[in-house]
């Protein structure tokens, strides 16, 4: 397999990893425009919580899905006690989305040591598979499948579904949503826990790849932020399609400047800003 | 009798290498002097122009990096502190077209990331920065002929600095400037209405700010003896932001005081408990939510509250002062 190749399927993985965390944090800011600094310690604990949850005897994908549960959980309670008291203030929310994810980390590094943990790959998925005579690792196209699958069905709920045209609403217009009889209130914790919950679960499936170290939080929630300003907040479209071109730039990036990589992240942001601050996908702000 | 109050502080400050004891101490006072140049520099955007930063670590950053890098060169401290200052005006300049792109909660998430731009250069162009290890300087500037070696001198170099940039910031605060600037946070659309080029405005403002964050960051600088990645990290910014917040946002005493809270709790944590990442963000959450104003007027208020408690109600009809404001 060539190198591109390789740089390639990376790039699509890291796509779907980012696309898992940043669809999540798309929809928290879109809906409740609530900047959550948390959400890169959200995927960190996520990894975390697995890898204990698999050294305890668990399979990765109970695991996973359990770990995104624990994740989803925390951030419900953040959500009720912490920033429903702080509604419209914007500031304050992020300053304790911020303190809270320094409060995470630190207790992260108090518990699971400062060493890198690496979560193994579940066995059925560790070697390769070959698509239309090439052959891939098969942990990293199961990636791929399951960002496309979440992309798929996320969009569904969101475009198909009761529930879904309730959040658009909430979305475009909360005060009027309210008025037309949704609980926009309920819809915020729902929507709090499912970021939540795609973003722990995220860093579960990442663990085999990225394995989970101290600052994994702050690497990400960067990255997060990146696909947001690229995609613009509260499009899924614009998720998937700005997590691609971060994951693309990040390995190419990584591959041709290594020195740079980190930078070249962030041009594209920066194009975006000047010639559409709104996002690539984003609406016209009224 | 306030010229006495100034001129009381002036000596007690002046006098803290005599007073404090040992040159731990004064090594302290130090950084809560050239921590307070930083927090005064963010105040100019968080309090007075309504924009907060989360990226101003990187601004502090480009300051100490160049100023290291030019003095490594084998350049004259008067180049040194020229050029990064200039580096750092020229990177504000930049950093504020970027930002000045979305206000709020934008402009917030677009200086966290530039301010990450600047980490992920710090920590990976190691030809450039050396990396994970920082660089090393060795060698304090002699203004006047006078060596800054030993600790209280430089204490005293920090003060006049401190002083030179506090003075500026009254007036500033007292200039039409100022007041356009506070326009600008309270009323942009009626400023824009008015004839006032807002965008302008706040460009200028975060300029402002980022010659005094570069100040700071020569300081940093020359203190250390030494910069590294960890100096431009997100926790630096948040921190650096925290002294404003708890201190009370525009206000000149505020930031001040708040350096001072964040530097000593920071020693002393560090001291007795190796988990200073919780107590931050432990702060943080606690001041957002009990004493949203800052924790000088928020003390003040919630002292108050529990007098009034104990008082008959006749007081407690008054509004408290922080309340009123909000």
């Amino acid at each position: 397999m060539s190198l591109w190749l390789v740089l390639a399927v990376n790039s699509v993985t890291l796509g779907g990893l980012l696309f898992l965390l940043s669809a999540g944090f798309s929809l928290i800011f879109g809906l409740m425009r609530i900047p959550n600094l948390t959400h890169g310690s959200f995927f960190m604990l996520g990894a975390y919580l697995a890898a204990s949850l698999i050294q305890a005897g668990l399979d990765f994908w109970t695991a996973a899905l359990l770990s995104g549960l624990l994740v989803a959980a925390f951030g419900g309670m953040i959500e009720r006690l912490l920033l429903r008291r702080l509604a419209g203030a914007e500031l304050a929310q992020v300053l304790v989305t911020l303190g809270l994810s320094f409060m995470v980390a630190d207790v992260c590094l108090k518990v699971w040591t400062g060493d890198p943990i690496r979560i193994a790959t579940p066995a059925a998925l560790s070697g390769t598979a070959s698509v239309l005579g090439m052959t891939f690792p098969a942990y990293r196209l199961a990636i791929s499948v399951i960002a496309v699958a979440f992309a798929v069905a996320l969009w569904a709920l969101l475009d198909r579904t009761r529930l879904g045209a309730m959040i658009r609403a909430g979305v475009d217009d909360p005060a009027m949503a309210r008025v037309a009889g949704i609980r926009v209130s309920r819809l915020f914790t729902l929507v709090f826990c499912l970021g939540a919950w795609l973003a722990g679960f995220a860093g579960v499936i990442g663990g085999p790849i990225l394995s989970v170290y101290p600052g994994l939080d702050q690497e990400m929630l960067p990255l997060a932020l990146v696909v947001v300003i690229l995609g613009g907040s509260g499009s899924l479209l614009g998720s998937l399609v700005g997590s691609l071109i971060v994951g693309f730039l990040y390995n190419f990036g990584q591959a041709m400047f290594p020195e740079l990589a980190y930078v070249v992240l962030f041009l594209p942001m920066l194009l975006v800003l000047v010639i559409r601050p709104q996002g690539l996908f984003g609406r016209q702000p009224a | 009798m306030r010229y006495l109050a100034l001129a009381a502080a002036l000596v007690i400050l002046a006098a803290v290498p005599f007073w404090v004891g040992s040159v731990y101490y004064v090594n302290i006072a130090s950084q809560v002097l050239f921590y307070a140049v930083f927090a005064l520099a963010i105040n100019v955007l968080v309090g007075y122009a309504g924009l907060v930063t989360l990226g101003h670590a990187g601004l502090f950053g480009i300051a100490a990096y160049a100023g290291a890098r030019l003095l490594n060169a084998g350049h004259g401290h008067a180049v040194v502190v020229a050029g990064a200052l200039a580096a750092t005006l020229v990177a504000a300049a930049l950093f504020a077209t970027l930002a000045l792109r979305g206000t709020g909660i934008g402009f917030v998430m677009i200086t966290l990331a530039i301010g990450q731009i600047v980490w992920g250069v710090a920590y990976r162009w190691i030809s450039l920065t050396n990396g994970d290890n920082g660089i090393s300087i060795s060698g304090r500037p002699s203004p006047l002929g006078l060596s800054l070696a030993s600790p209280p001198r430089f204490y005293w170099a920090t003060l006049a600095v401190f002083l030179v940039e506090i003075a500026s910031m009254a007036v500033f605060v007292a200039s039409p400037f100022g007041a356009s600037v506070r326009g600008t946070r309270d009323q942009p659309r009626r400023m824009a209405a008015l004839g006032y080029h807002v965008w302008l405005i706040r460009f200028l403002a975060f300029l402002l700010s980022g010659f005094w964050t570069g100040v700071a960051g020569l300081l940093y600088l020359y203190y250390n003896q030494f910069v590294s990645p960890q100096a431009v990290a997100l926790t630096a910014s948040a921190e650096a932001l925290l002294m404003v917040i708890s201190g009370g946002t525009a206000t000149l005493l505020g930031p001040v005081a708040g350096a001072a809270l964040v530097v000593v709790m920071k020693s002393v944590a560090s001291a007795y408990i190796e988990r200073w990442n919780f107590v931050l963000g432990a702060i943080f959450v606690a001041i957002v939510i009990f004493m949203p104003e800052g924790m000088v007027p928020g003390a003040v208020r919630l002292g108050r509250r529990a007098l009034a408690a104990g008082r008959p109600r006749v007081s407690a009809a008054l509004p408290a002062d922080g309340e009123a404001r909000r």
